[in-house]
């Protein structure tokens, strides 16, 4: 049994498990320079969150150990199990949630509080694993993909319904799971367009951008002018694109912000790209709060101060003036990255984005590894999560995404976050030790 | 399934490189091109504290304080550290307001600077407030707290008008460049003492780095203080005044309307200057200040207005020792010059008036002056500008001009006070001006019994006797005798320099000083002798003249006197001038010499208490007073609302010429076509 143990440890990817706690110790550090003060009698003071964080880490440390003590096959059989749980965590949180800064996501149990959605990742990750490596699943048929993108976008739906869409977005992550198993390539591209038309239809006026589609259409027809005479379909293509395109643009993305997307989103998502609020979208709610429209301009101005203060080689650990001073609003949690662009400036940037990059090259190199398909598409989940974090995370605290409150895996304060990405962690790990056995 | 590499999870690895590269340039703009985030975060991050140093404060010529730093405590409040279960009712009681109040206030503080910043609740707390918030200052912690500041304390209540005052920087005094380094919110002297020595008074202001937190709440400091300049106290002043001959000086002023300048004649130091009515300078400091400014303001005997340097006077007959000084010296006259007057001098035409009728009292010199023969100086002054060696009237009126602007007349004597007044010395180019060119000596002839156009400052006065008992210097009269205890400071450089005033002989001062030693032994000042003190000095009474009701009318003289004492080593000199009082020798000449025989012998003999208590209890502010001063303030809105309307006027008729020019020129186009 011990000699059993003993190989088991020795299989551990030592290489993930350095990134991990390279980042995990990066985030200590930040936490703690941003709630440190000279006047503090003591550094080891528990009301502080750096000390909370460290408990977490302890915590965590303490699932991760009992993750890689458990059978492989465990995480495979109780995949759809535990995702029915998570499911139904999500559905009672929309009714008796506690309310947390505007969002309905969090579960109270006395004085412990978590967050279903953040948690739920990882349920999804191993539901998708595991419906898509299923021998019965021939991912080819549309069937199977429409089922697949059900269990990635059921908890986004009920998380949306908890109003915290930020982390509902996070689920959207999964396409890229979905495109390495088979999902056509044209997915990908009409994907990327969508968010080209989306950021389009929103920096643009809309009629110059009706000019400009009719244009590239325009364009397109000339240069495939012998392709469309010969292929009617085509042309039927061309022109339903270019009318959905418009239909889009014209009607569709009015429609959301008139009537589906909240206030704070639309001027988080206004104000990150520099706008102010169309007149046409702010009159929906009440107008006596009009000065509160620019708060989240406001997080990402001071954000960008503190990061662009930073320099090539920060003001050094301690010293950062903006972040110390609490400048950043909730800087120890979604803008935690601004202490290590600030203290540490461009060479931190640098190294820190270097790690993460480094740590999901890794969990690729990790996934396609495995003889199993479970464990394979279980790495990519992991893989996707943590990119979809990391950019989405690090882009808004520097102006180039909206805001829209997700955690930077590790480095943000918080038990659900820090816990439920060591978990999605301590798995791989687990299954990578296991990676010549066949998990199904 | 496949066991080659898919092709898939490059593009994946594709993605996840070029969105990470893309970051990575934003923040290579974001950190290093871009210089303007640095700039932003220190301006918003590093607070510049201003620590104000107590300022200088002042000492009589014993050591005695004349204005000191006072502790006041303002109450502040963060009322966002207001708790909840707040006793409202003891705070209220403790503090002595009302509860509606309270709430008000609170509300007021809380719209004006926010819930987190501390903000000033009520300002300087009376002791008793103090006192009892104190007691029970844990209950109103931590929302509540008290800080100390200082504000400027006149412990005798006197001096106000050399000590001045300090108030905020106006936003006009901003622009200058005499206060390019104030900021709004800083106290600098507006007037006295507090205005002229400003510069040492205030020290040097102590600037400390502070890094700040978002809601503006100060925390470390910037840098471990690299940046920090610390704070240099104001210096202290000590003064040539003497504090108690000062407040004497002011009592026995009280309920009139004139000024006393008391000089030491050795160094120009002055020991007394009063303005009657004189003020509390405690009025004016603190959170009252601008009212009782506003009231001080108002009223008509002016308690504001520093008559002893600002206000100039006809002299009277105390210019006699000064016109035969240059008589005598010019050699018009010797001292056995003799004049036979029988009560009127009519060698120009309309009489003048003199006091005296017996003949012989102006047989010579020494008589003359002792009885204040007005015919005798009016005829030495016209025989020193009629001199036949300047050749005409206009060169002799330069020449006495001359003498009497080295006396220290007709210009500021350079006392170390801001606005001082300049008084008046007619030259010939002035009567050119007033007589079209065609004068002579009896045009000009009251100017030598200190009538006519001849003007002086009190301080002029007292500095005049200063030459006299000098015999011929005179150090500018100043208040400062050292700062910082430096009796030698830059500042004080100009009052250290010896005045030679022409090179009149000693023999000459020593005729003048025997005269006027008969003043007072024989003469017209009898009573203001002191006991074992040779004083020598001059009365003066001055008729004077204001418009009443439309029309001239004579007001009731100036009183006037002035002296130095002892006559063989002289130690003060004095000029007293009450305004409509009557002769100078039944008011000024008194109060001059209970003022000397105070200084000289540190008390009044008991045998002048009478004297003494009549001097004190004296009311002599005239009823026309307030008449002229109420008719001067509406014939000065007058003017004010007529320059207004005239403005008004000028600039409509501007418009109605512009937009005729206007409709004109259109015409003509028109017309062209």
């Amino acid at each position: 049994m011990s000699a059993e143990r003993k190989s088991i440890f020795s299989k551990i990817d030592s290489i993930t498990l350095v990134l991990y706690f390279a980042l995990a110790i990066i985030g200590m550090a930040a936490v703690f320079s941003v709630e440190y003060r000279s006047t503090d009698p003591t550094i080891f003071m528990f009301s502080k969150s750096y000390m909370k964080q460290l408990m977490w880490l302890g915590i965590s440390l303490f699932v991760g150990l009992i993750i890689i003590l458990t059978d492989s096959k465990f995480f495979s059989n109780i995949s759809f199990l535990s995702y029915t749980i998570g499911l139904f965590l999500l559905f009672i949180t929309i009714f008796v949630g506690v309310d947390v800064k505007g969002s309905h996501s969090w579960l109270g149990i006395g004085s412990v509080r978590f967050q279903p959605g953040e948690v739920c990742k990882i349920f999804t990750s191993l539901a998708l694993a595991k419906f898509i490596s299923l021998p019965e699943t021939n991912f080819k048929t549309t069937r199977a993909r429409l089922i697949a993108v059900a269990i990635a976008l059921i908890p986004a739906a009920l998380i949306i319904l908890q109003k915290e869409t930020g982390l509902a977005l996070v689920y959207f992550c999964f396409f890229l799971v979905m495109y390495r198993e088979g999902l056509p390539n044209t997915i990908l591209i009409i994907g990327f367009s969508l968010i080209a038309l989306v950021l389009a239809t929103l920096l643009l006026d809309r009629k110059v951008l009706f000019l400009i589609l009719t244009l590239v259409a325009v364009g397109v027809g000339v240069i495939l002018r012998d392709t469309l005479r010969r292929n009617i379909v085509a042309s039927i293509i061309l022109v339903s694109v270019w009318l959905g395109s418009v239909l889009f643009s014209q009607v569709a993305v009015p429609f959301a912000f008139k009537h589906v997307l909240q206030k704070h989103q639309i001027d988080r998502i206004f104000s990150t790209l520099g706008q102010d609020v169309p007149e046409e979208y702010s009159h929906r709610e009440e107008k006596g709060d009009e000065k509160k429209v620019n708060s989240s301009d406001y997080n990402v101005k001071q954000s960008k101060i503190a990061i662009g203060s930073g320099g090539f080689m920060g003001k050094g650990f301690l010293n950062g003036t903006s972040t110390k001073n609490e400048f950043v609003p909730e800087q120890n949690t979604d803008f935690i990255f601004c202490a290590i662009g600030e203290q540490f400036g461009f060479i931190g940037s640098l190294g820190l984005v270097a790690i993460y990059i480094t740590l999901m090259l890794r969990i690729i190199y990790l996934a396609e590894r495995q003889r199993s398909s479970f464990s394979r598409i279980y790495g990519y989940c992991v893989a996707s999560i943590l990119f979809f974090h990391f950019a989405v995370n690090i882009s808004m605290t520097i102006g180039l995404a909206p805001v829209i409150g997700i955690t930077l895996p590790f480095l943000s304060y918080g038990g659900s976050s820090l816990l439920s990405f060591s978990v999605l962690i301590f798995i791989l790990i687990r299954l990578d030790i296991d990676r010549q056995v066949m998990i199904r | 399934m496949s066991n080659a590499a898919n092709p898939r999870q490059f593009v994946i690895k594709f993605i996840f490189i070029s969105i990470a590269s893309v970051m990575l340039i934003r923040l290579l703009f974001l950190q290093i091109f871009e210089s303007k985030y640095k700039v932003m975060a220190n301006d918003i991050t590093i607070y510049r504290k201003i620590v104000y140093p107590p300022r200088g404060i002042i000492l009589d010529r014993k050591g005695r304080t004349m204005l000191y730093n006072q502790v006041v405590y303002d109450l502040m409040v963060t009322p966002n550290n207001v708790r909840k279960g707040f006793d409202t009712a003891q705070f209220c009681q403790a503090v002595g307001i009302e509860k509606a109040a309270f709430i008000k206030i609170l509300e007021h503080v809380r719209i004006r600077n926010g819930g987190m910043r501390q903000s000033v609740f009520m300002e300087e707390l009376s002791k008793e407030q103090t006192a009892r918030f104190q007691e029970n200052s844990y209950l109103f912690n931590p929302g509540f707290e008290l800080i100390q500041r200082y504000i400027r304390a006149y412990p005798s209540a006197s001096a106000g008008i050399v000590l001045g005052y300090i108030g905020e920087v106006s936003p006009e005094m901003l622009k200058r460049k005499q206060y390019e380094s104030y900021q709004q919110g800083d106290y600098t002297g507006m007037n006295g003492l507090e205005r002229s020595y400003e510069d040492v008074l205030r020290g040097q202001r102590g600037v400390y780095y502070l890094e700040r937190d978002n809601f503006n709440r100060p925390r470390d400091s910037y840098r471990n203080g690299a940046l920090d300049t610390p704070a240099v106290a104001g210096r202290t002043l000590q003064l040539y005044t003497d504090a108690e001959l000062q407040a004497y000086a002011e009592k026995l002023m009280a309920n009139k309307i004139g000024s006393v300048v008391a000089i030491d004649p050795k160094t120009g130091g002055i020991l007394a200057m009063v303005s009657s009515p004189s003020y509390d300078p405690n009025l004016l400091r603190g959170r009252d200040r601008a009212k009782n400014y506003y009231a001080l303001d108002k009223d008509a005997t002016h308690p504001l207005f520093n008559r002893a340097m600002q206000a100039s006077y006809q002299p009277g007959s105390t210019i006699k020792p000064m016109t035969g000084l240059v008589a005598l010296d010019v050699g018009a006259i010797t001292p056995s010059f003799g004049l036979a007057c029988y009560g009127s001098y009519n060698y120009c035409g309309r009489p003048i008036a003199c006091e005296h009728h017996d003949a012989g009292h102006a047989a010579n010199f020494r008589l003359a002056l002792a009885h204040s023969c007005n015919s005798y100086f009016c005829h030495i002054f016209r025989l020193t500008v009629d001199d036949a060696k300047f050749g005409s009237i206009k060169k002799g009126l330069e020449v006495w001009h001359d003498y009497f602007s080295n006396f220290g007349y007709g210009h500021p004597t350079g006392v170390d006070l801001p606005f001082e007044g300049k008084g008046l010395l007619p030259d010939s180019t002035f009567y050119n001006k007033r007589y079209n060119g065609v004068w002579n000596s009896c045009t000009v002839v009251f100017v030598g019994m200190g009538q006519g156009e001849l003007a002086l400052t009190p301080l002029q006065m007292a500095n005049g006797m200063c030459i006299i008992a000098n015999k011929g210097y005179y150090y500018t009269p100043h208040f400062v005798k050292n700062i910082g205890n430096n009796p030698n400071d830059p500042l004080l450089q100009p009052y250290l320099k010896k005045h030679k005033v022409t090179n009149i002989s000693d023999e000459t001062y020593s005729v003048i000083q025997q005269a006027m030693q008969d003043v007072v032994e024989s003469g017209t000042a009898v009573g203001a002798k002191i006991d074992g003190i040779n004083i020598c000095a001059k009365t003066g009474t001055v008729e004077n003249k204001a418009i009443v009701d439309g029309q001239a009318m004579k007001l009731q003289n100036h009183s006037m006197f002035v002296a130095f004492a002892p006559r063989e080593n002289p130690k003060i000199a004095i000029a007293v001038a009450i305004e409509n009082a009557g002769f100078g020798a039944t008011w000024a000449a008194p109060i001059a010499s209970l003022l000397m025989e105070k200084y000289l012998k540190d008390s009044v003999s008991v045998k002048r208490k009478a004297i003494e208590d009549k001097m004190i209890n004296a009311h002599l502010i005239g009823k026309y007073t307030y008449i002229i001063d109420s008719a001067r303030r509406l014939h000065d809105l007058r003017a004010y609302e007529a320059r207004v309307e005239k403005r008004k006027m000028a600039d409509s008729l501007q418009k109605a010429t512009d937009s005729a020019m206007v409709m004109h020129w259109i015409k003509r186009q028109v017309k062209r076509k």
